[in-house]
């Protein structure tokens, strides 16, 4: 092979490298290009409805947290404060007490509170629950709706893809504005 | 009898409750029980809703990631330190691993990417574009210098290579079509909204987590036991995003070299890099004649088309089996069992889609049509692994003169590993330390 032949060599490589370079930031720019006028401005968190939702109890077992993101939370607006409580009490609960055989939630997150005669305070501790919905079912089916499941911001990583959107039967969940985080029940919760 | 008015009030409430079951069964709007009004001045308690953390913190990644890539730049091209590099690989797993959770991550984003380009109504957060294009940009002028360092999976895998041993060529080769499968698979399903497969199987987000799926726990703990005796499985045989950066790093503008100025055949590096990525020089003598080269050349380009259809059916017929990673896929399937008599219960997602009164017929349409498109994505999958099963076939083939020990700009990482092993960077190390004040030979 004589020198001259290896020299045009060298630039053929050259030019073929600098063609594929060049196609390399046109393709970037184009992606840039195209990508960033739909790019999403306001930042979105996930969120689910609690209209949509049926309580299924998947949102305790398909978050990538153990335990949940989503956590049960109380409308106190809209509550009954009943001492038979349809969230609180088993069924078949033979008394209405406070008794492990009668509560209904696994981990006794719901705190029941004696408030003024018959009415009974509810409250949620969020380091115990684990949002299994069972409380919510309850709640939903026999009472007035004000215990029901929201994802917590302080606990959700905000993935990239929900595995619980992913899992959900209802299509209950969403990606919402970060600035309004939350889907409520009741007015207490929008002041 | 002696009753309480509370008992009244509870005999009166089991009543109402026992009403509210049978009114239930076709209520949903729920305002069964009238609000109570309290004497005594009840508040209610209040409940904090914390709100997500701050959006600036999308905006603070990406400057951290461009300034963590051009420090890396810095230190793998300029000052040629692999203890940089190292402290580079720490601060990336403190930061984009422990305090950010491994989320937004480059290797994801091709994810997002797709599924942007494919659907319209798709809105790509502006930081996960950044994600995507930086690294990419400083491949294409530096090098894999986002592998060296900056991504936190590629320095959790890199702290832990404790005694690698050489995975043989053919079957680094072999197992490195696997990551053009992956990228194929985790496009398509990200474009058809199936799922995020490379987020789902991310080996190591759930140890930033501390927390996580066990099955996900014991994989990233299978890769870092892995990872000590063979160097960075993931970024060698998995990652996805690792496919885009060694296309753009064989076009960088510049790279990492193993010797500051010559390489002096001394063979000292030959065995210095845990990756498999520093080629030797090819011998003159063990060259074969050109014709026959020429022969193999010819033959493997007119194989190319072959590969490439061949890969696009086979792909096709997979399309259908992939389809069933999709929800919707799932629940017409699931459906049509049901319908037929061949399962005897309901899951969640039929009860849930019966209850919604939606017609049988939009589920199987909608499925079908899912189904097509994965036909059509398990084409561009198998031409797509084809194409680059021929590609790289052809590259062996070609004759490449080369007299030095260098880096494969395709797979080199830019760890800086083998910078210590060269004898002519040690003279550049004690030139450096007699005559200090001068900088580094660039």
């Amino acid at each position: 092979m004589s020198d001259g032949n290896r020299k045009t060599r060298v630039s053929r490589r050259k030019l073929l490298r600098g063609g594929l370079g060049a196609a390399a930031v046109a393709a970037l720019g184009g992606v840039a290009g195209i990508l960033a006028p739909r790019g999403r401005t306001p930042r979105m968190v996930w969120q689910l409805d609690p209209l949509k939702c049926t309580q299924c109890g998947q949102c305790a077992t398909k978050c990538v947290l153990t335990p949940s993101a989503v956590k049960c939370v109380h409308a106190f607006d809209v509550c009954g404060y009943c001492e038979l409580c349809g969230g609180y009490h088993q069924p078949n609960a033979k008394n209405l007490d406070t008794a492990a055989e009668n509560r209904l939630c696994p981990t006794n997150a719901i705190v029941r509170r004696f408030v003024d005669d018959p009415y009974y305070e509810y409250t949620i501790d969020e380091s115990l629950c684990i949002g299994c919905a069972k409380c919510v079912k309850g709640c939903t089916s026999f009472g007035n709706g004000s215990l029901y499941l929201q994802v917590r911001h302080d606990r959700c990583m905000n993935c990239n893809e929900c595995a619980i959107a992913k899992a959900c039967p209802a299509n209950a969940f969403s990606r919402v504005p970060a600035e309004t985080p939350y889907i409520f029940k009741g007015e207490l919760g929008r002041k | 009898m002696n009753t309480t008015p509370r008992t009244h009030t509870l005999v009166a409430r089991a009543a109402a409750l026992a009403c509210a079951c049978v009114i239930s069964l076709g209520a949903t709007a729920a305002d069964r029980f009238p609000r109570p009004e309290f004497e005594g001045g009840y508040a209610y308690p209040t409940v904090a809703n914390p709100h997500p953390a701050s959006s600036a913190w999308t905006y603070i990644d990406t400057a951290v990631l461009l300034a963590a890539l051009l420090v890396t730049a810095h230190l793998v091209l300029r000052r040629r330190s692999r203890a940089g590099i190292t402290a580079m690989t720490l601060f990336s797993i403190a930061y984009f691993g422990f305090w950010r959770r491994g989320c937004v991550c480059s290797v994801g984003s091709v994810q997002n990417v797709a599924l942007a380009i494919c659907d319209r109504t798709y809105g790509i957060p502006f930081a996960v574009l950044g994600f995507f294009l930086l690294p990419l940009a400083c491949a294409l002028l530096f090098g894999r210098v986002f592998c060296a360092a900056v991504c936190p999976l590629g320095a959790v895998q890199d702290v832990v290579v404790l005694r690698p041993v050489a995975v043989p060529r053919w079957l680094a080769h072999a197992l490195g079509m696997l990551p053009y499968v992956y990228l194929g698979i985790a496009v398509v399903m990200a474009a058809t909204g199936a799922l995020f497969p490379v987020c789902r199987f991310d080996p190591f987000v759930s140890f930033f987590r501390l927390n996580g799926p066990a099955g996900i726990l014991v994989l990233g703990a299978l890769f870092i036991v892995l990872g000590m005796f063979v160097g960075r499985p993931y970024c060698r045989f998995a990652c996805p995003y690792g496919v885009v950066l060694g296309w753009l790093s064989r076009l960088s503008k510049w790279h990492a070299t193993i010797t500051p100025d010559e390489c002096i055949q001394c063979r000292l590096c030959e065995n210095a890099c845990p990756f498999g990525a520093i080629n030797k020089p090819t011998q003159a003598e063990t060259a074969e004649p050109r014709g026959k080269e020429l022969r193999r050349l010819v033959l493997l380009l007119a194989a190319l088309p072959v590969l490439i259809a061949g890969g696009g059916w086979l792909g096709s017929r997979a399309g259908k089996p992939l389809s069933r990673a999709h929800p919707d896929v799932q629940l017409a399937l699931q459906l049509d069992a049901e319908e037929r008599g061949a399962v005897d219960r309901m899951t969640l997602q039929t009860e849930a889609f019966r209850a919604t009164g939606t017609p049988m017929a939009a589920a199987y349409a909608d499925a079908r049509k899912i189904e097509r498109q994965f036909v059509t994505g398990g084409w561009f999958i198998g031409a797509f692994v084809g194409l680059s099963l021929g590609a790289r076939l052809i590259g062996f083939a070609l004759r490449r003169r080369r007299e030095d020990y260098e880096p494969d700009r395709g797979t080199c990482f830019s760890c800086g590993r083998c910078f210590s092993y060269c004898p002519r960077e040690r003279l550049r190390r004690t030139s450096l330390t007699t005559t200090s004040g001068t900088h580094a030979p660039a």
